[in-house]
């Protein structure tokens, strides 16, 4: 409208002009300390430039001085709603190195911890997302259900967040004799608990005007970006790696790679949603036989790999994580790199947020499901 | 007309599902039982983690003050973080021997992360993880902890 805005008292037409805000680093809806260099007229984003370094940790530097075992405690803190995930890629990185081959039981007990962080994940974004768009309710719904898996955990593992507990050779402990009880009785639980998510959200008039349409993000956009994980998959780009290059128990699950065309942050809603029905069926498969055996395999107490490189990639709930090592044959890595989903999601965000309102920009950001220390790591 | 029906008839169902999401709020104050929240500190007697739960490391003593201990700097090394440092010094046996024995277990708690790789690394089962969380203090030095209790000795037959 900056064209018809005039002057009051001289009839003049105004002058306008570009400016330039910063969206954080406090920013509560920003999630942690991202910055966000808005360039607006009015309230219209005409350029969004996101700024990193503020909990930069060095974490892969830290990675090279440390030995094997402990590096799997650094990846909790990166992206710390999908820590275990994060803990697998690097065993399986080093498992591929030292050519072992785990226990069936190991790999189970990986699948159904993984599809439980998954579930933790998006019930923790769900409730947030909520609370983005200006209601407090669902943030307080998720973290009830929430509740249920990080008990779970905090009994096998012994941590709620960052929990160390797949280590290069397979499990640090073996599971809780409660563990199979407590998580059926939490699908059980949650399969009654999903639609209260419908009724309080999706059908939601105002909730449906602020995401149908909003930051539309093309399929050709999404591979070029590099979006992956339920964002990408909300464009109708198949990438799931549970699907297309399984590792631990996913070739035994039978399960659907949720896939919607619209690519608007109700798409990306949707998807999220719908994924926690597939990780309850995938746990459903899994929980009723969990083999017998070893919940480890001999490792020497410290290990070196082999000179070579490695990569091994997971899905965690924000998308593809990767860890590519490089082994000189030490004792620790030469050198250490994580591709990580979050860093590559928000790249599509300038893309995504030209022309919306600031308001909307909240919602693009909150579904993108952004975990700052995993971008900035 | 019509469009005015339709703007009526989409105001109503707007408004029945502004309704739908009240209702299971409202499920929830009509149903005080399925409320699970928890009150924090007024249930402190009752409130118990898990056997598992990572808390603080700490030095298990026996009840004549003797401690599993030997000193060999295992979780030193296997702790990514410089969390524990382990003095050492040497004594006089009765027989005339020397021996290494710990002078102090220090073990910064502000910089441990609870990783649970000096727990795995010790060959005496010396320390295990507490179950206590209540970490707060007022002044960071009192974080900086030494685990060996005063004039505790080694157990006899651990080595």
């Amino acid at each position: 409208m900056a064209e018809t805005a005039t002057n009051t008292n001289t009839g003049k037409p105004l002058e306008t002009q570009e400016y330039f805000i910063n969206m954080g680093p406090q920013h509560p809806s920003t999630h942690g300390v991202l910055r966000l260099m808005l360039t607006l007229e009015g309230e219209t984003i005409h350029n969004v430039e996101p700024h990193l370094g503020y909990i930069h940790r060095s974490i892969e530097k830290m990675c090279e001085k440390d030995t094997y075992a402990q590096i799997i405690h650094l990846t909790d803190r990166m992206d710390y709603l999908s820590s275990h995930m994060n803990n697998e890629a690097v065993s399986l990185a080093v498992e591929q190195g030292l050519e072992v081959e785990m226990p069936e039981r190991v790999k189970v007990i990986r699948t159904i911890i993984s599809e439980l962080t998954r579930l933790s994940s998006h019930q923790l974004w769900w409730g947030v997302f909520g609370m983005d768009l200006g209601a407090i309710t669902s943030f307080l719904y998720g973290f009830r259900d929430r509740e249920m898996i990080i008990d779970i955990f905090e009994e096998t593992c012994g941590a709620r967040l960052t929990m160390n507990y797949n280590v290069p050779g397979g499990l640090m402990f073996d599971i809780h004799p409660n563990f199979q009880k407590r998580t059926k009785a939490f699908v059980e639980h949650f399969r009654q608990k999903l639609p209260e998510y419908d009724q309080l959200l999706t059908g939601n008039v105002i909730f449906e005007m602020r995401t149908k349409g909003i930051g539309i993000l093309s399929k050709e956009d999404a591979i070029s970006f590099g979006v992956t994980g339920p964002t990408g998959r909300a464009s109708g780009f198949s990438n799931d790696v549970r699907k297309h290059n399984p590792y631990s128990a996913y070739p035994q699950v039978e399960f659907n790679e949720v896939l919607r065309e619209e690519g608007d942050s109700y798409a990306r809603y949707k998807v999220r949603i719908q994924e926690m029905w597939e990780s309850m069926s995938i746990i459903e498969q899994l929980i009723e036989n969990i083999p017998e055996g070893d919940y480890k395999v001999k490792t020497k107490a410290v290990i070196k790999l082999p000179k070579g490189e490695y990569y091994q990639k997971v899905e965690t709930a924000r998308g593809e994580f990767g860890v590519y090592i490089i082994s000189e044959g030490g004792k620790s890595p030469y050198r250490l790199k994580f591709r990580s989903p979050g860093f590559s999601n928000l790249s599509a965000l300038n893309h995504m947020a030209k022309g919306v309102k600031i308001a909307d920009l909240v919602v693009i950001m909150s579904t993108l499901d952004l975990v700052i220390p995993d971008i900035d790591r | 007309m019509k469009a005015i029906v339709k703007y009526i008839s989409s105001i109503f169902s707007a408004l029945k599902t502004l309704f739908k999401g009240m209702a299971v709020t409202g499920h929830y104050i009509s149903h005080p039982k399925e409320i699970i929240t928890q009150q924090y500190p007024e249930n402190r007697e009752t409130l118990k983690m898990f056997d598992m739960f990572r808390g603080e490391v700490v030095l298990t003593h026996s009840e004549s003050n003797e401690h599993r201990c030997t000193g060999c700097s295992a979780c030193e090394v296997a702790c990514p973080n410089g969390t524990i440092e382990i003095i050492n010094k040497r004594i006089e046996m009765p027989d005339g021997k020397k021996k290494k024995v710990i002078d102090k277990f220090v073990y910064h708690l502000s910089m441990c992360t609870f990783c649970n790789l000096c727990i795995l690394s010790c060959p005496t089962d010396a320390i295990k993880m507490s179950q206590d969380f209540e970490h707060a203090v007022f002044d960071r030095s009192q974080l900086t902890k030494v685990l060996n209790k005063p004039a505790s000795k080694l157990m006899e037959g651990v080595r």
